[in-house]
């Protein structure tokens, strides 16, 4: 419990740590959100007048305060370019990257770990070595290449799919679910093939150690030394690898609704980067970082439960 | 460096795969479907009432959706469907009575006097009266604020309702172009339009998603022809790639700003229409920096620019040339034997060049926003021309934000390539731009007699004399080789699903009005 409790202390510092770099580093690169709001009709006068309304020009230390006291109160601020709430700005578009990252991270559980399984039980046979081959392939083709390959072969070809034919979870849920597949898919292949790749020699390795022979010794048959003694230990590193991968899927989300023409967070981001729209990059940022750190805290607590005698200190 | 490398890859990956679909579609050189270029060359088939309309648009309108405020091109061009002023453009570049019924110039040029239009409603119902127009001036104007919300509105001294039915508005001085500011939306007196969107337009606002889309509804209550679809949504789809995918899958019905190896891609069952951008693209010059302070320098370069080289790289030939800053369609005032003032001839222009003291040419650098990839290709092109001529071209890309703080606001840099175009359907909106003391002269080009021909030409109270002196006006920065004038970009605009009507106008507006489904 103590430990628990160690955990969450570290967990608000690591934030506060991301919410001072968040802030300052806009603060630091080039690029005034005002010259982007007033464009070609922009005036010194009009410039100065803005940053006013604004208030840019308090001391950044602050404007940070003013930022953190506000986001704390859940008020996010209001978007420079869309004269929105950040609020509303993207209650929406989160749940929607976030269904295409849970799904995309189902996909991968469901894929690698059988198939890892697979592959160390039947190690160093002849589908264990085709198979690899299409391993190594697909674990190097980037997403959004896929993503690219599939809009065209199953969205123009075969049209499973309507490609920039986005549904909305309020038009249609099975339409909405129906048209993350592909994206979804999209990411999962490639880290579905790096987790497989990593269980099976993980699996391997454990297999060549003393307590395995032990177990077989004690007359367990393969499948059981395999459920009973290796997955355990083998899992270990399968889940700390699993927790970098479903951040991976977050990040790979936001390029992969470029080439699908999803409305998630993604895309509001990149803009929201490049117009300098500070209230809802640092939102979006913050929440994004939140959602990190979480599965890496609940990767390192449930280690415990895979193995009890990981104790925490 | 992650990142960098990601972003690399995508670029590449992409050149990859247009390459691969344009191979596909590679000798099919003339496009099945595509009509001619001409926007009247259209079979007409009955036009049906109603039908959903998908637009797609490469950008969001990253703008707030105040028709006084809003300053991008995008949200013009969206809101035009929604907002209506006393008076507004028609597709030959007249201004029409909208909102007013009629309206009357005083011989001084500086009293409008307009007479409302009875039965026009705002889409929450109301009728529209004297005091919304006033309010709406007013607040465009900053009568009340001080800061006028649209440039050139400053010019207003006062606006009245002498009685219900009228409103007379008053300059400060003579101006008879004023008119083309009372486009100017009119929304209900005391409107906050960032918050609320109600206009009097044939569509009515209904929701937007930020990077998703924007919905506007047909507005049953129009004063005017109602408009033929139910809907229109518009889709954001910045992926060039997707936004043809989506467009040949028939999500889209419509996207206009295409370029041709987009169109390309298309192939059959598309209505492919070609306009013009009503914008000037140009090399602008520095001409307050060396060396292109020297009009020698900027002619020779004028000679070594073969336009048609760009207009046949860029688009397969289409566009129209230019040869000052008006573009043809604004065709009142456009000089039509500009166009051809330099033609190309490298000897012409490395004999200038050596007059001018650089025999044996100079560096130059074209800084090209990096988010406008018709320019950079052109720059591209221009830079392999000016090679003729000794003049060494270094392209520099920066983001928007970098060129409008240092080249449009700051003036730092030696020649850039950019369309500009006129926020208001006026010729003064082009051309003031280049008097000495403009706040947007970004060109930094000073000619005494510009000045003093611009202020006879904004003074002046007789249309055809002031058509005269915008002519005088625009053959000086000829003559003067301010710019090097390429050309107003060609607009291709595709339509699917057996869409029709679609009208170019002489500015950047889309009117979705007009257009329909067919049996």
């Amino acid at each position: 419990m103590k430990y628990i409790l160690k955990k969450i202390g570290i967990f608000l510092l690591t934030l506060l740590g991301i919410s001072v770099l968040v802030f300052f580093a806009f603060q630091v690169i080039p690029g005034d959100p005002t010259t982007r709001m007033l464009g070609t009709t922009a005036t010194p006068e009009k410039i100065a007048a803005l940053r006013e309304q604004l208030g840019l020009n308090d001391p950044a230390i602050i404007r940070y305060f003013r930022w953190l006291t506000d986001f704390l109160k859940g008020d996010f601020g209001t978007s420079y370019s869309y004269n929105m709430p950040v609020s509303k700005l993207i209650s929406g578009k989160i749940a929607i990257t976030a269904a295409l990252s849970g799904m995309s991270f189902a996909m991968v559980l469901v894929m690698s770990i059988p198939i890892g399984i697979l592959r160390a039980r039947f190690a160093h046979s002849i589908p264990d070595r085709i198979s690899m081959i299409f391993n190594q392939l697909i674990m190097s083709v980037p997403p959004f290449f896929i993503g690219i390959i599939f809009t065209y072969v199953f969205g123009l070809v075969l049209k499973l799919f309507t490609p920039g034919d986005f549904i909305p979870h309020s038009e249609s849920a099975s339409g909405f679910w129906g048209y993350l597949v592909f994206p979804a898919l999209a990411i999962a292949l490639p880290k579905s093939a790096m987790v497989v790749k990593l269980l099976r020699s993980s699996m391997v390795r454990e297999m060549s150690e003393d307590y395995v022979r032990t177990a077989y010794s004690r007359g367990n048959s393969r499948w059981q030394v395999l459920r009973r003694h290796v997955m355990r230990n083998a899992i270990i590193p399968v889940v700390t690898f699993l927790a970098v991968t479903l951040v991976d899927i977050i990040a790979g989300s936001i390029i992969i609704e470029q080439v699908f023409a999803i409305p998630g967070i993604g895309r509001l981001l990149l803009s929201s980067i490049i117009g300098r729209d500070l209230p809802v990059v640092q939102t979006i940022i913050t929440i994004i970082s939140i959602a990190v750190i979480s599965v890496n805290y609940i990767a390192d607590i449930s280690y415990k439960y895979i193995d009890p005698r990981i104790r925490f200190r | 460096m992650r990142h960098f490398r990601k972003a690399l890859a995508i670029i590449l990956a992409t050149l990859m795969l247009s390459a691969a679909l344009s191979a596909c579609s590679g000798g099919k050189e003339a496009q099945g479907s595509e009509q001619p270029a001409s926007d009247s060359a259209q079979p007409s088939l009955s036009p049906v009432m109603g039908g959903d309309l998908t637009v797609g648009i490469a950008q969001d309108l990253d703008d707030t959706l105040d028709p006084h405020s809003m300053v991008s091109a995008g949200t013009r061009e969206v809101l035009f469907n929604v907002y209506e002023g006393l008076v507004k453009p028609d597709t030959k570049g007249n201004l029409i009575p909208a909102v007013a019924s009629e309206y009357s110039i005083s011989d001084t040029g500086d009293t409008f006097t307009f007479t409302l239009r009875d039965g026009v409603k705002f889409h929450n119902g109301n009728l529209v009266t004297v005091k919304d127009v006033v309010y709406s001036i007013k607040r465009a104007a900053g009568l009340d604020t001080g800061t006028p919300l649209i440039p050139g509105m400053e010019e207003v001294k006062s606006v009245e309702a002498p009685d219900d039915k009228t409103v007379v508005v008053t300059l400060k001085g003579p101006n008879i172009e004023f008119l083309a500011l009372l486009t100017a939306a009119i929304i209900p007196d005391g409107n906050d339009p960032a918050t609320e969107v109600i206009g009097t337009g044939p569509f009515k606002y209904v929701s937007r998603s930020p990077q998703e889309n924007i919905i506007l509804e047909k507005f049953s209550d129009y004063w005017g022809t109602p408009a033929y679809v139910d809907t229109v949504t518009y889709k954001i789809i910045d992926n060039a790639e997707t936004l043809v995918m989506s467009l040949k899958s028939g999500v889209l019905d419509l996207v206009s700003h295409l370029t041709s190896a987009q169109v390309n891609e298309l192939g059959d069952g598309f209505t492919v229409l070609e306009g013009t951008m009503n914008l000037v693209q140009a090399v602008y010059l520095n001409n307050g920096v060396e060396p292109f302070n020297n009009i020698k320098v900027r002619q020779a370069l004028s000679y070594a620019l073969d336009r048609q080289l760009v207009m046949d790289y860029l688009a397969d030939g289409r566009g129209a040339a230019v040869g000052s800053s008006m573009y043809p369609a604004f065709a009142k005032y456009f000089r039509p034997e500009l166009v051809d003032y330099y033609s190309y001839d490298v000897e012409k222009a490395k004999q200038l060049l050596s007059d001018a003291g650089y025999p044996d040419g100079f560096d130059m650098t074209i800084t090209v926003p990096s988010n406008y990839q018709p320019h950079v290709d052109t720059a591209e092109v221009i830079a392999e021309e000016l090679k003729a001529v000794g003049v060494n071209v270094n392209i520099e890309l920066v983001d928007w934000e970098t060129w409008l703080n240092r080249v449009y606001l700051g003036r730092d840099y030696q020649s850039t390539i950019i369309g500009v175009d006129a926020s208001m359907m006026t010729a003064r909106a082009m051309l003031e731009r280049f008097t000495s003391d403009s706040a947007s002269n970004f060109t930094n080009f000073s000619d005494p007699e510009y000045d003093s021909t611009f202020k006879q030409a904004i003074a002046c109270t007789d249309d055809a004399q002031q058509v005269e002196l915008y002519g005088k006006l625009q053959t000086i920065l000829t003559e003067d080789a301010a710019n090097l004038y390429i050309q107003d970009m060609c607009d291709l605009v595709a339509m699917g699903n057996g869409l029709q009507g679609y009208e170019f106008y002489p500015i950047y507006v889309m009117d979705l009005s007009k257009v329909y489904f067919t049996k």
